[in-house]
């Protein structure tokens, strides 16, 4: 071993301290995330899983009709992407956010580099950006690899067609290609708001547990919440909102109404909560060797403003929009039925090779009911039973068909076909190349829960 | 000139109910290793964040590298250390630890010969690719010493350096360590280690309940240390004994006091130096060879012992400071 010679130190009056670029601070915590194995098999997982799980699919017996758009998987590459999505939405995101913006900061407590890093850095508050900017990064990575896996693989998979949208119209493949990309990119701006949560989280409980599941269990607390028949201005209010708006792309005109508000609140929630968190860093005391997460005063300090922010934000949808109790109206799911109808009918009817008609000369409409008589015609059940009529170009009599419908209180409904069987009874139709899905058989439908007229 | 690295007066530290640093004055010259010593709790490691910019005090004025410490975090340009272990990343390897150390400090391209020679430095070149998750505590500790002499500092603070690093290393890091103060760096290192501040320390301050309890040159304390218990080991022992207790102002250190009394033949005697002396001339004179003649307990552990006993500080005025 040898010892090499350095150069003579000259005492004298010293600069005061320059903080670290923060170029080479963001570098940094980036060649640390990436340094991590659990990150590096993550983001493998991202950018394969979806594609070959969608490949997966398409060449399987059944199709995971309880997924929007899943029963479409067959007939367009962009179904799977979709599907994806839902699936993303419900769990993957949120867990993905958990596992790196969750873990940022936790993880210089658990290897006690703290110290290290402010002396090296030299500013708490650069330290904070870079590390916010490279999670979020990664996670961006993260989201990028889902949307281009799950797109390829159902591209290669199935192929670049149409897609039926929620109200049954269909979409060509650039519009749909469009569609998908706006879908995921909303969903990534709600994403923020929870890898906002996983930051605040990880500054607050240190190398508690608890701080890595924060936004994972705020996810699993919100789903559970959705379920639950909420006043239309509550469930526009919840950060995991825009995880379900996206869905209202895909009908014409679009729902922007819960998609905007959606993408709103994902921002007054990424903004808060990486405010509190920016908050609590900026004060914690790195001297203190027994630090382990701020404890009791994360909940004053991190919980109490995330439930003001709630409150407030759901004041504001009550006031500024026409949102009005559940938001399921009869009137708006007979409209959005009767017009999934007729798009419907016109693919039908290009499928058994009849003569087009539109939806003008189809008139259809809807008459629904929910529960009999003694019931009232609003909000989610299983109980709705819908008959459809149409009329045909020159026959005197009107078409009509049966359906039950299972409307979700997110505006989603299912509407399973009643017969009559040649119509809408049968999952096949026996076209002239043999049977083919049954496109009236099945009906995915969104009712727009803002929409005051029957739009939706 | 400017020649003192550290300048504090007065500092104090509260968390909370807990007085951290209770009014400490201390001064650090360029050029010096300096030891700071104390039991648990003592507020070693709270005065070393404050060196290292990761605190500022509550009260006190603290002047680094001739540049007063605000109210803000940070401290000047020039000082490098750690403070409760290195603190590196276990998922990189120790070039890659130092490359980004070196590029936060902005190095540019003269980053990779200052990696190099902070890796030749402490003698990790070999294992500079590997990851640390594999190193040993001793090898973290000398990376953590690379990644601050990375640095070239004017004012290094070192917990513990030594801590898990086997007696040649220690050897090789004291070198350093003494290369750096003897080119002019400040150096401080904590450690609970007497015998190790002995080896390397020109001073020490001690600290107890985060008061200073005494500062100045290793030799004055020794000093302090006072009248301590010696093993004897003589080619007659009952003999030896017997002279030993025909002396006065010596006392024969009964076996069960368990300070130190082996049942080798040897025997233990609490004397001051001057009737030491005398025993061992008496011995001496009646034929008797004296084999073994030393400190039970070495004398900068017993003033230690002695300064920080908390039964011993029921006067907080006590604080004894060698004169300069």
């Amino acid at each position: 071993m040898t010892t090499a010679t350095t150069s003579q130190v000259r005492p004298g009056a010293a600069q005061r301290s320059r903080p670290a670029r923060f170029v080479s601070v963001y570098r940094f915590e980036l060649v640390k995330l990436l340094a991590q194995w659990r990150t590096r098999i993550v983001l493998v997982a991202c950018w394969v899983l979806p594609g070959v799980f969608v490949a997966a699919v398409t060449q399987a017996s059944s199709l995971p009709t309880d997924t929007v758009f899943g029963r479409w998987m067959l007939a367009t590459g962009w179904a799977g992407a979709l599907v994806v999505l839902s699936f993303c939405c419900t769990w993957a995101l949120p867990l993905l956010t958990a596992l790196v913006a969750g873990d940022v900061f936790a993880t210089e407590d658990r290897l006690g580099t703290w110290r290290y890093l402010l002396i090296a850095v030299r500013s708490p508050h650069r330290i904070f950006v870079a590390k916010a900017l490279s999670s979020i990064t990664v996670i961006a990575v993260m989201v990028a690899g889902l949307a281009a896996s799950s797109i390829a693989g159902g591209l290669v998979a199935v192929g670049n067609r149409p897609l039926v949208g929620l109200d049954g119209l269909s979409l060509q493949p650039g519009h749909a290609a469009r569609l998908v990309l706006l879908a995921w990119a909303c969903a990534s701006v709600a994403t923020l708001a929870f890898a906002a949560i996983g930051l605040l989280g990880s500054v607050a409980l240190g190398r508690s547990p608890m701080g890595l599941l924060m936004p994972a269990l705020l996810a699993l607390l919100l789903q559970l919440v959705q379920l639950l028949p909420l006043p239309v201005a509550v469930r526009l209010a919840l950060p995991s909102e825009t995880f379900l708006a996206w869905r209202g792309l895909f009908t014409s005109p679009a729902q922007t109404g819960p998609l905007v508000v959606g993408l709103i609140v994902s921002l007054v929630w990424t903004v808060a909560a990486t405010a509190l968190a920016y908050l609590l860093f900026i004060r914690r005391d790195f001297t203190d060797l027994a630090y382990d997460g701020a404890g009791r005063r994360a909940l004053l300090t991190g919980a109490l403003p995330l439930v003001m922010v709630t409150a407030l934000t759901v004041a504001v949808v009550a006031t500024t929009t026409s949102a009005t109790g559940s938001g399921i109206e009869q009137a708006k799911l007979e409209h959005s039925l009767a017009t999934s109808y007729a798009h419907l009918y016109r693919l039908q009817a290009r499928e058994l090779h009849r003569p087009d008609v539109t939806e003008a000369q189809l008139r259809t409409a809807a008459s629904c009911d929910k529960g009999g008589s003694l019931v009232e015609d609003s909000g989610p059940g299983n109980d709705w039973r819908c008959v459809v009529t149409w009329h045909i170009p020159g026959a005197v009599v009107v078409g009509s068909a049966t359906y039950q419908l299972d409307v979700a209180a997110d505006g989603r409904y299912v509407a399973d076909g009643d017969g009559p069987k040649e119509v809408n009874g049968y999952f096949p139709v026996r076209t002239a190349t043999g049977d083919s899905p049954n496109p009236l058989w099945q009906v995915d439908g969104l009712v727009d829960l803002l929409s005051s007229s029957p739009k939706g | 000139m400017e020649t003192t690295a550290v300048r504090a007066r007065g500092i104090t530290q509260t968390f909370g109910d807990v007085v951290a640093l209770d009014g400490v004055d201390l001064d650090i010259p360029y050029g010096q290793v300096h030891g700071l010593v104390g039991p648990n709790g003592a507020g070693k490691t709270t005065l070393l964040g404050l060196l290292l910019g990761l605190s500022v005090p509550d009260a006190g004025s603290l002047q680094i590298l001739g540049t007063p410490v605000g109210r803000v975090l940070g401290v000047p340009d020039g000082v490098a250390g750690f403070v409760d272990g290195p603190g590196l990343y276990p998922a990189l390897t120790a070039r890659q630890n130092l490359a980004a150390l070196a590029g936060l400090r902005g190095y540019g391209a003269a980053a990779a010969s200052r990696v190099e020679d902070a890796l030749e430095q402490v003698g990790l070149l070999d294992v500079a690719d590997d990851r640390l998750r594999g190193f040993s505590l001793g090898m973290r500790q000398r990376l953590g010493l690379a990644a601050a002499l990375l640095t070239q500092p004017r004012l290094l603070v070192l917990d513990e350096p030594a801590n898990g690093l086997d007696p040649a290393g220690k050897r090789h890091v004291h070198r350093v360590l003494r290369n750096l103060a003897g080119q002019g760096t400040a150096v401080v290192v904590s450690s609970h280690r007497m015998d190790d501040l002995a080896a390397l320390c020109a001073e020490v301050t001690i600290l107890s309940a985060g008061r200073v309890v005494f500062t100045g040159p290793v030799g004055k304390l020794a000093a302090e240390s006072g009248e301590l218990d010696y093993r004897v080991v003589t080619s007659d022992p009952v003999a030896g004994r017997r002279i030993a207790a025909q002396l006065s102002g010596l006392q024969i250190v009964p076996p069960e006091s368990g300070s130190g009394h082996v049942e080798d033949g040897s025997f233990v005697v609490h004397a001051p130096v001057p009737q030491l002396d005398e025993l061992v001339a008496r011995l001496v004179g009646a034929g008797i060879a004296v084999r073994e003649l030393g400190p039970v307990v070495p004398p900068l552990e017993a003033a230690f012992l002695a300064l920080t006993d908390p039964n011993d500080m029921d006067d907080p005025t006590a604080s004894r400071t060698d004169a300069r």
